[in-house]
């Protein structure tokens, strides 16, 4: 994302991250101190991956990865715990990567899809300022026409960001996004930023009118969604994995983003759905502020999950 | 994997049903994996670890191992379990208070408050005649307050008139001031979605708890929330004294493990869940339901119940008799046939059994259906009594005028005498095992041979 990142935005993750990660540090030193590393310390160690939402296979996958390591008779919390802040990495390492934009395509246009409630326009609010910031212009179109007034917090966010902002008459979200990118065009913007209605991934309809956006949008481009966003609450629990392969199967999501990582939630459903997806994850939400819209570091977000310090 | 889950489930169950008794070990193993599939369900784990330390406890006892079906008996104790957590009876809203008795909605971002005080809104004045007002104080996420106005109007119900930048406790004081003057029966308050984590954010809830005094204060979680579900429950049952969940986005496929963990936690009711994006879809929560929903295993209370009332123990030891003497015959297996279509037929019961969901694919495979039982009895019916009493009797021509009598062909009939004789060897094996021996094989030769997920039907339900 940003170049520089805002100063002390490590520390806000981890502090964000430390509420988090509390119950599996508290954890890790209490097993780790008051007794030698053996079989059941592993066992409770999987628990506490369990208990940050990694879900019982990743953790047991996890789990028997540092079996293997072997760390009996090791007395050193940290060793265990770096070693499984690596293990973590490992998976996330590959999938982090910032969200691209071709600077030759114009306008790149984004669509963000996802659950109720999971934060997409606020997440758009953040990425039109984010973008700004780095001097490109943005447009966000109002593509969600069935929660009351969504169209009017867009609004306000696109104030904030200094976006300009499209909204239409219809109903039909499809012909929103079409005229949008046909309005995008005619302004010059870089970016195009297509919020959507959230929607449930079990619905096959509302699926359907999503697969209708994206149709509509070939039309006017034939490249177009050059990305398409999942948002994803990170207090989501299991369920995550039937979200992110419905809406990729269906919208050729390209990548995450995910938010709330503020919260107590673990967001632990990140590093299975890594696992099992394969991902990329882009950004990280941490706030409701505008500027807490952040890169996704997989060493910083192993680490804090495990209760070590950002390197 | 989420459809997995209700047929491993199913696997673990039928298992156990299909052991005539069960070992300690038997329910161990089945627990374990019931395990798994709480915490794929999201219940959270101190959760799943008290629950599966009280049913082991039930699970093990005499009373199980002695049990007709000891197999049945722990699934049953497994979904009681569930509905116990989930707290037994729905008591609905309570609004016994002074008027405007007032509802507080608290939750986190995104977990659907603001659309659940419509809905609460909408049903209190639609189905219980209330006079309703809800006001926002939601001052945090734009467009908020203007997303509950054009609500308001959607259902009908008044809203308190917003004035930008009044902060979320004078909101709440002038709501309560003005339903208070117009004589509203409940105000209903929208709050601004928050960590538990935000202690700032967290003390202006607790505040506006304070002053406005709820008779309801109403902890608004998606049903799709994870491990989190405990921190959020306990944050928000220390801070603003919760008294009931709503449950949002049930309409999804999650499997709402979230709601064991919160009213565990909270100790408070699951009250309402949300069921859809519409204003109406609103329901009043069942545990049983949501139980054997997490489980995936289908109505087993239901099953176990029709089964119980169908089989009862007098009949039962009738048949016992016959069995232990050999004597069981093709009049016999047309009355198990019947109690089987009394229950409702096979798509009713299989729609009971724990994952069922392959079963009822591999059915239509095999196009089985509740014609067959029907057929099968009717070509029994078309037996002289003798027949019945002796199917060594059965030689070509017999079995052509009974193939014609019943409608069918020879092949049919060769189907049927067949299954009639695995079912009376099994009989006879069940017989052997002594009186307490056949009274766990034999309900089970109605229901615990059939595979949940698929397999091998159980004699007299084969293939045409």
């Amino acid at each position: 994302m940003s170049d520089e990142a805002p100063k002390g935005w490590l520390a806000r993750l981890g502090a964000g991250l430390k509420k988090s990660s509390a119950a599996i540090t508290g954890g890790l030193t209490r097993i780790f101190t008051h007794k030698k590393v053996d079989a059941a310390t592993i066992d409770e160690l999987e628990e506490l991956l369990i208990t940050a939402d990694l879900g019982p296979a990743t953790a047991a996958k996890l789990a028997d990865a540092i079996r293997a390591r072997r760390f009996e008779g090791e007395a050193d919390a940290n060793i265990v715990a770096e070693a499984l802040a690596g293990e973590i990495t490992k998976i996330l390492a590959p999938l982090a990567r910032p969200l691209d934009f071709d600077g030759a395509v114009k306008p790149h246009v984004v669509l963000v899809v996802g659950v109720n409630g999971s934060g997409k326009t606020t997440t758009i609010g953040k990425l039109a300022a984010e973008l700004k910031s780095r001097g490109k212009s943005v447009m966000v179109a109002a593509g969600d026409t069935f929660r009351a007034a969504a169209i009017e917090q867009l609004h306000v966010w696109a104030e904030r960001a200094g976006a300009a902002f499209f909204s239409g008459e219809s109903k039909d979200a499809a012909a929103i996004a079409f005229d949008a990118l046909a309005a995008a065009r005619a302004a010059n913007v870089d970016v195009l930023l297509v919020d959507t209605a959230g929607r449930l991934h079990n619905k096959a309809d509302l699926m359907a009118e999503l697969e209708k956006i994206e149709r509509v949008l070939k039309k006017a481009d034939a490249a177009a969604p050059h990305a398409t966003l999942l948002v994803l609450d990170a207090t989501t629990g299991q369920n995550a994995h039937a979200q992110a392969q419905t809406f990729r199967d269906i919208t050729h999501v390209t990548g995450l983003v995910v938010t709330k990582l503020d919260g107590s939630a673990k967001g632990g459903v990140v590093v299975a759905l890594a696992d099992r997806l394969g991902l990329p994850i882009h950004a990280i939400g941490v706030g409701e502020g505008i500027g807490d819209l952040r890169p996704f570091s997989a060493e910083d977000f192993a680490r804090s999950l495990v209760g070590l310090p950002a390197r | 994997m989420f459809e997995g889950l209700g047929e491993k489930l199913g696997d673990v169950f039928s298992r156990l049903t299909r052991k005539g008794a069960l070992r300690e070990g038997d329910v161990d193993e089945a627990l374990r994996e019931v395990r798994v599939a709480l915490l794929e369900a999201d219940v959270a784990l101190p959760v799943v670890k008290d629950f599966l330390a009280s049913v082991r406890e039930k699970a093990v006892g005499e009373a199980v191992i002695r049990s007709v079906t000891p197999g049945q008996m722990v699934i049953k104790i497994v979904n009681d379990a569930l509905v116990e957590l989930l707290g037994g009876v729905n008591l609905g809203l309570n609004l016994n208070a002074a008027p405007p008795a007032v509802i507080m909605m608290v939750g986190l971002q995104g977990s659907g408050k603001t659309t659940s005080a419509a809905k609460i809104a909408r049903r209190l004045k639609e189905r219980d005649k209330k006079r309703v007002m809800m006001a926002s104080l939601d001052t945090q996420r734009p467009a908020a307050q203007e997303q509950l106005r054009i609500l308001g109007e959607q259902t009908g119900v008044e809203t308190l008139p917003v004035i930008a930048g009044q902060a979320a406790t004078d909101i709440a004081r002038r709501a309560l001031a003005s339903a208070r003057v117009q004589g509203y029966d409940v105000l209903i308050l929208d709050t601004a979605g928050r960590l538990a984590v935000d202690e700032e954010m967290m003390n202006e809830a607790a505040n506006i708890h304070l002053l406005s005094n709820p008779v309801e204060t109403l902890l608004v979680a998606d049903a799709m929330t994870g491990q989190d579900a405990v921190n959020v429950a306990r944050a928000f049952r220390d801070r603003v004294n919760v008294t009931g969940i709503v449950l949002t986005r049930v309409d999804g496929d999650a499997r709402g493990g979230a709601a064991l963990s919160m009213r565990a936690v909270a100790e408070v009711p699951v009250k309402l869940i949300g069921t859809g994006e519409k204003l109406e879809a609103l329901e009043d929560f069942h545990p049983d339901r949501i139980a054997s929903r997490i489980l995936g295993m289908g109505d087993v209370v239901g099953l176990v119940e029709k089964a119980a009332e169908q089989v009862d123990r007098e009949e039962a030891e009738k048949l016992a008799r016959k069995m232990k003497k050999g004597e069981f015959d093709l009049d016999d297996m047309a009355e198990q046939l019947e109690k089987l279509s009394k229950m409702g037929g096979l798509a009713a019961m299989i729609d009971m059994l724990p994952g069922a969901r392959g079963l009822q694919q591999k059915m239509k495979g095999v196009n089985l259906d509740d014609k067959m039982i029907a057929r099968q009895i009717a070509i029994i019916r078309s037996m002289t009594k003798s027949e019945r009493r002796n199917v060594k009797l059965l030689n070509g021509s017999r079995k052509r005028r009974i193939a014609q009598g019943a409608g069918m062909d020879v092949p049919d009939v060769n189907r049927l005498v067949k299954q009639f004789m695995e079912m009376s060897k099994m009989m006879k094996r069940a017989g052997k095992l002594g009186q307490s021996g056949l009274m766990r094989s034999m309900p089970g030769m109605m229901l615990g041979n059939m595979p949940p997920g698929g397999g091998r039907m159980p004699p007299g339900f084969g293939p045409r």
